[in-house]
């Protein structure tokens, strides 16, 4: 079927649309293969807003007389309403709207069609690769290898084709180790410590089974990792009882006696649907104003989203402490490794790593720990907070990502090179967008689609000067140190920028970033550039008691 | 000095909860004024913390390290010390439970309290605020409302001040009249004064109405009032309590206003619950930030629990309907609660300050609060305990006026001159009693007592050190900065004020404070002009002659350049954490984990570091909610070790 053959009406003259805190508007409405165009053509500067029918989550129709009104709850969190004189072009607009926002080819997907004069399909896609990170990881070249073992994809299928495994670990000690691990996913390196040379690891969970299996290759692999003598930490993302639990689903963890130098943390961690209902709770309580005081902190309690974001960020503290302060090794993983094992890995290179802090920095981490990783975008994506669609494979991982991401940003607001901005932009992209980047749900399934050939990558285009600007932070300053965010509830607020994004709220906000920059800018036209450096490295210092106050935290 | 049993006691421990290992040992020290802990570390660094401030002191059991002793502060600070032997610590409790409650006002800190200011110096310190100018800036009509004589020698009111605005058109018979028919004599008069719609703000106490009662020379006053806006028709009458309390106050002879009997008046109840209800509200929220290691569940619940935002949402509410009224309908509002001292102190200020740009800033947040809460007479001595007292009388009525102005600042990142440091200084001061302004009750009280000779303002204090307290968004031109504010009130806008309530622990640091960094630069690009200009002049000088000039440029620039460190210069970081806080142009980085460290000889009657250790703690808060963090959360570790 073709797209077009969704489309009854195309076309609907003296629509009225309402958005929050803007006057009410009168136009034409369009909808097309993948947008829903509403242009007001009154005045001679037309103003059009274009929304891509992927980021519409759910919409409700009205009848009101002879005509319709159609609400459009986006996956962005905007909420719009269309009022249309007839109800038969209402019901016909919302029907292509329904079969059109809810594609379930990937080909048909807006990236394969965007072409935009000013990007071209040549050249190379994405930011980084295994490769690229192992030749710039000097520290790795001793003890670690790239390995090409799954460059069918057939040891594990949601891995890249590269993975880095220590040097001593051939091949078919590594597919054996494959066998062993939920989905294949078999330990590989994440992170290397610029400072001590400490690795992060990741997988799935071993698959151990009721009745205690062992892997040779899985212990010698760890064994591999931690070179002998030392001892490593394995944070397992799932309480105690739920690791044990899933033995009898033929799941399980690294039991003492078989890897004896490895000592194992559990943390509990909600995973999938429960996260999923979280964010669904959250944007409902945000939607109300009208909530009392009370209500809106029960509620806001009740959605249970900040004790995520909380978990998450304890739990990369602690990877963080193992590696930097403790200098030991970590293998991270909960059970399929695609969910938590990313966002507790990834959470922790931006608490340690200087490099993982900048913009181009922070995208390739992106890239390689949620997109070559293989996070399963589509699946988790499909659905925002409104959608009334039975929850499947939905969970907004990515997202909670970003606000983690967030609450370090709003900690050390000198430290990321990237603002809010980006987060924002990130947060909108993934659920919807013109790029392939954010596509399918493993290398994989991107090869099969050909993604890297006919879409445009989106971390390219962020990082295109002009573009890259409006997501800089205007005080950044460069710290070596790890900044180690405080995760005490009073210290984590809620994402106001991203879940009040379209009330009142919001615009003050915009107004005092503004002011941010033009005092910064102010001050670099007065100092020359080479003076705004010399100045604002002064302030590194306030990081020190930071650091400071590392040694006094203990593990043992 | 004969409270203190035991002035010095060795070998006592600094707890900190948070991080063990960060605990210090060092000798305690009682002085008349002051407990002092001093660290056996090299650094010999000092803790003071003024006997005023003490809230409470706790003795716990004694167990086999020693007897632990924690002291409560007003300003929400707490000091977990370990004393060695359980006689000394039961002596410093006797003593720090005396000491830290006078019984007269000659005891306060105050009166001792010598910045070494000659007389004339302090005589025009007290000068600083000047509340006739102040009303002769908001430009009040003389046609319509002048200064009545009757309080003169508080004959009429002993809580008001001498000078009252009232309407011209008001009688001295009916000023009389209607001050009989208020709650203590607080009749009706003046507060603000809104230019652009000639509409005001007036506040009294409740009237003696109970059932029945009228008094026609109140309604008349209320009626000159209305009359005092020539263009509005009736004016509104805002009770600030809920209408329950309201009503139940007639059965005491007291009440609200008869719509009946007054004509064109609108009564509108606001429901800002009494004292008694905000003091227990505030323990609760108190208690949640003492929390050893909360849930992210324990902490909103506490948070919903203690009901504390719903209080300061309705505080503002009030302020914010009474702005709506008086700028967008041009309205004149009477305010009131029962004895007008509180609630509508909060009420006006809170208006006020949404109103009138200047009370944005810091020189016309210190008017208002000299005007609403200072001249209008508020009872600082029971509220904030200055004074061994009724425990029931304590509340925190200033407390969430200063909340509701830092929710706004949350709101309005641009609109504010001041900075969350400022509110949270002056918070530690109206509770310290080290300056004279807030004893006593009343302007009558404060005369009798004769403050101005025996005490000093605070005012011209914070004055001098505006540079700490300055927000480097504001600017005068700033859309933000102008007109009316209109705040959100939706219940998200209200945040917990983490720079108040978050800093129970010793270890609280601040990680990054964008607003520092932001008066850095700018102090910088200052610093940077004036050394261009610098350069400008001596290569001026240079052409003319030729030598000896280069030397001395380096040295010149060398000298413009110091207060900003290197890299090189900062190898020790603590070097940079104890740079003297007097070296203003330095950025302000130096709050973060380290108590202050006081000048060698520190002196506590120096005015110039006195008020930043009085607690013992440099102020803590810096402009944004990022302030005060711990680094890591320390309960993570303790699960680990359970585990491992």
């Amino acid at each position: 079927m073709e797209l077009s053959e969704h489309i009854k009406t195309a076309n609907v003259e003296d629509v009225t649309l309402r958005r929050p805190f803007h006057p009410t508007l009168r136009g034409t409405l369009c909808v097309t293969s993948h947008h829903l165009l509403f242009s007001d053509r009154k005045d001679e500067a037309s103003w059009q807003l274009l929304i891509l029918l992927k980021n519409i989550d759910a919409i409700e129709k009205r009848a009101v007389g002879s005509s319709g009104t159609i609400t459009i709850k986006c996956k962005d969190l905007l909420v719009l309403q269309l009022e249309i004189p007839g109800m038969e072009e209402c019901l016909n607009i919302a029907r292509s709207i329904e079969a059109l926002s809810s594609l379930e080819s990937v080909t048909e997907m807006y990236p394969f069609f965007y072409r935009p004069s000013h990007l071209t399909l040549h050249g190379p896609w994405g930011l980084s690769s295994t490769e690229q990170y192992y030749k710039q990881t000097e520290r790795l070249w001793d003890r670690w290898r790239v390995s090409k073992v799954n460059s069918d994809y057939s040891v594990c299928p949601s891995y890249p084709s590269a993975v880095i495994v220590p040097r001593e670990v051939d091949d078919d000690k590594l597919i054996r180790s494959a066998r062993f691990r939920q989905g294949g996913r078999f330990p590989v390196l994440s992170y290397c410590h610029h400072r001590n040379g400490m690795v992060i690891m990741r997988s799935s969970q071993p698959l151990t089974g009721a009745n205690k299996k062992r892997c040779k290759e899985d212990e010698l692999l760890l064994q591999a990792v931690i070179d002998g003598s030392e001892l490593g930490y394995i944070i397992d993302l799932r309480s105690a009882q739920q690791a044990q639990q899933t033995r009898m689903t033929g799941g399980g963890f690294e039991s003492k006696s078989c890897y004896s130098h490895w000592k194992r943390i559990h943390r509990h961690h909600e995973r999938g649907k429960v996260v999923q209902e979280s964010l669904i709770k959250l944007v409902e309580a945000c939607s109300d104003p009208s909530h009392s005081v009370d209500r809106w902190l029960s509620k806001l309690e009740n959605s249970k989203w900040l004790s995520h974001v909380h978990s998450a960020l304890s739990t990369a503290g602690l990877v963080v402490e193992c590696v930097e302060r403790d200098g030991h090794s970590v293998l991270v993983h909960g059970s399929e490794g695609t969910d938590n094992t990313l966002l507790v890995s990834s959470l922790a290179q931006l608490i340690l790593d200087p490099a993982s802090r900048t913009v181009t920095g922070f995208l390739c981490l992106l890239e390689r720990e949620w997109i070559q990783a293989g996070h399963p975008f589509q699946q988790r994506c499909a659905h925002s907070a409104y959608s009334h669609a039975r929850l499947k494979q939905e969970c907004p991982s990515f997202l909670l990502l970003l606000d983690c991401v967030w609450q370090v940003w709003r900690q050390f607001p000198l430290a990321l090179e990237f603002s809010e901005a980006l987060l924002l932009r990130l947060a909108q992209e993934v659920y919807a967008s013109n790029y392939g980047t954010f596509l399918c749900n493993s290398e994989q399934e991107r090869c099969a689609a050909g993604v890297k050939e006919t879409t445009h990558c989106l971390f390219q285009s962020l990082l295109k000067p002009d573009i890259e600007e409006q997501y800089l932070n205007p005080l950044y300053e460069p710290t070596d140190l790890a900044i180690w965010p405080a995760v005490h509830p009073q210290s984590l607020q809620l994402w106001t920028g991203m879940f009040l994004r379209w009330t009142e709220y919001a615009q003050n906000m915009e107004e005092a970033r503004e002011e941010v920059w033009s005092i910064v800018k102010e001050h670099r036209e007065q100092a020359g550039p080479d003076r705004t450096n010399n100045t604002l490295s002064t302030h590194c210092e306030s990081l020190t008691p930071i650091e400071n106050l590392m040694d006094e935290l203990t593990i043992l | 000095m004969e409270h203190i049993r035991t002035p010095k006691v060795e070998n006592v421990r600094m707890i900190d909860r948070l991080i063990p290992r960060k605990s210090t040992l060092g000798t305690l020290y009682l002085s008349s004024t002051h407990t002092i802990f001093v660290e056996n570390s090299e650094a010999r660094k000092e803790t003071w913390v003024l006997h005023s401030l003490v809230y409470n002191v706790e003795r716990l059991p004694t167990n086999s390290s020693g007897s632990p002793l924690i002291i409560r502060c007003k300003n929400f600070h707490v000091y977990r010390l370990l004393i060695p032997q359980e006689k000394d610590c039961l002596d410093v409790l006797a003593s720090l439970t005396r000491l830290s409650r006078p019984e007269r006002y000659g005891e306060l800190f105050s009166f001792s309290f010598n910045p070494n200011l000659d007389k004339e110096l302090r005589e025009k310190a007290w000068g600083f605020i000047d509340l006739k100018a102040e009303f002769s800036r908001m430009g009040i009509p003389s046609n319509l409302w002048h200064v009545t004589a009757a309080n003169y020698e508080y004959r009429l009111c002993d809580t008001y001040p001498s000078e009252l605005f009232v309407p011209k058109s008001a009688s001295p018979a009916v000023i009389v009249g209607s001050a009989k028919f208020r709650s203590r004599g607080r009749l009706p008069v003046l507060s603000y004064f809104h230019r652009d719609t000639g509409a005001s703000i007036c506040r009294s106490s409740q009237p003696l109405s109970g059932f029945s009662a009228r008094s026609s020379d109140d309604e008349q006053m209320l009626q000159a009032i209305m009359k005092s806006n020539p263009v509005s028709e009736f004016m509104y009458v805002v009770d600030t309590r809920p209408k329950l309390n309201a009503m139940a106050n007639r059965a005491a002879g007291k009440g609200y206003e008869n719509e009946d009997h007054y004509t064109n008046i609108k009564l509108q109840f606001i429901g800002i619950e009494n004292i008694h209800v905000m003091r227990n509200s505030q323990q609760k929220l108190i208690d949640v930030g003492e929390l050893a290691a909360p849930s992210m569940s324990d902490f909103l619940w506490g948070l919903e629990n203690s009901g504390w935002l719903k209080h300061i949402k309705a505080v503002l509410d009030a302020g914010v309907f009474i702005a709506k009224v008086v700028a967008e309908d041009g309205v004149s509002v009477l305010v009131h609660c029962s004895d007008g001292w509180d609630r509508t102190a909060q009420a006006c200020s809170v208006a006020s300050v949404l109103l009138d740009p200047y009370y944005r800033t810091i020189k016309g947040l210190m008017i208002l609060i000299e005007k609403d809460w200072v001249s209008f007479g508020h009872k600082f001595s029971h509220r904030y305990a200055h004074l061994d007292g009724d425990p029931k009388e304590v509340s925190p009525v200033m407390d969430q006026f200063l909340e509701c102005v830092w929710q706004l600042m949350q709101q309005f990142p641009c609109a504010f001159e001041f900075n969350e440091r400022f509110l949270v200084q002056l918070h530690t001061h109206i509770y310290s009693c080290q300056y004279g302004n807030f004893i006593g009750i009343c302007q009558k009280e404060r005369r009798d007592l004769r403050l101005q000779e025996r005490t000093h303002s605070l005012w011209p204090h914070l004055w001098e050190n505006r540079a700490e307290y300055t927000n480097p968004l504001y600017r005068i031109d700033h859309s933000q900065t102008q007109g009316v504010l209109k705040p959100l009130t939706t219940a998200y806008c209200f945040k917990f004020w983490k720079g108040m309530y978050g800093r129970a622990e010793k270890s609280v640091a601040s990680h990054q404070s964008p607003a520092d960094c932001l008066n850095a630069v700018r102090e910088e690009s200052q610093q940077l002009e004036e050394e261009l200009s610098a350069h400008q002049e001596r290569l001026a000088q240079l052409k003319e002659r030729k030598t000896s000039g280069e030397r001395k440029t380096s040295k010149l620039s060398e000298r413009v350049r110091r207060p900003i460190p290197t890299e090189s210069e900062l190898s020790s970081p603590l070097d940079y954490f104890t740079t003297p806080r007097s070296e203003k142009r330095t950025p302000s980085f130096t709050l973060p984990l380290q108590l202050a460290a006081p000048p060698k000889n520190g002196d506590p009657d120096d005015l110039s570091t006195c008020s930043d250790f009085e607690s013992g703690v440099a102020d803590l808060s810096s402009y944004s909610s990022s302030g005060g963090d711990d680094a890591k959360d320390p309960d993570a570790d303790e699960v680990v070790k359970a585990n491992a």
